[in-house]
């Protein structure tokens, strides 16, 4: 649920997405939902002369079980906020 | 949230787990992702030959099998020549 949160924060933040099947996608955050479902605008596929398959494609839905990393821009996300709830939230579930 | 309402009736690519690329037109989906897509064909890639295009006709797709949902810019894939374009086929989701 946090980390719902985090990527609600993002939208129209530029993020880089790798998929299990090793595709590296570019594209602005447009929209998340609860299962990390991700949706990407003015897409860009890392090393596009091996995957041409999405060349006509402009915008993506992307299932969020199968996202590997998601690269975040590092300046839009505050670290110790995010280390200081993580902690609240595993506190609380120990409880 | 990241719901798939925008891509109905518009032409779309599906990215399956097992590397498959299917186009079609949306036409209708529900809230486990899966998606009924009309006038539907599979690309095969290849690195021997240009890409093949399969007619499947309508199709239901379960939600657990797809990776990607884009949507196709008609104008810009029509200007694609795709028995110009050689490539691998993409690789299959791997946990």
């Amino acid at each position: 649920m946090l980390i719902f949160s985090v990527f609600k924060t993002l939208t129209d933040q530029t993020v880089s997405v790798e998929l299990k099947n090793d595709l590296s996608i570019t594209g602005t955050l447009k929209s998340v939902d609860q299962f990390l479902n991700i949706r990407l605008d003015n897409i860009k596929v890392q090393d596009e002369a091996r995957h041409p398959h999405m060349m006509a494609v402009k915008n993506c839905f992307i299932r969020g079980s199968v996202v590997r990393y998601v690269q975040l821009p590092a300046e839009h996300v505050d670290t110790q906020l995010l280390e200081d709830a993580t902690r609240r939230e595993t506190a609380v579930q120990k409880r | 949230m990241a719901g798939l309402q925008p891509y109905v009736d518009h032409r779309v690519l599906l990215i399956l787990q097992d590397g498959r690329a299917i186009v079609g037109v949306m036409a209708g989906f529900d809230q486990k992702s899966n998606v009924v897509l009309s006038d539907t064909k599979e690309r095969v890639y290849s690195m021997e030959e240009g890409v093949e295009e399969i007619p499947l006709g309508l199709y239901l797709v379960k939600g657990d099998q797809i990776v990607l949902i884009g949507e196709l810019d008609e104008a810009a894939d029509k200007a694609v020549d795709l028995s110009t374009i050689r490539a691998e086929p993409l690789p299959p989701i791997r946990y």
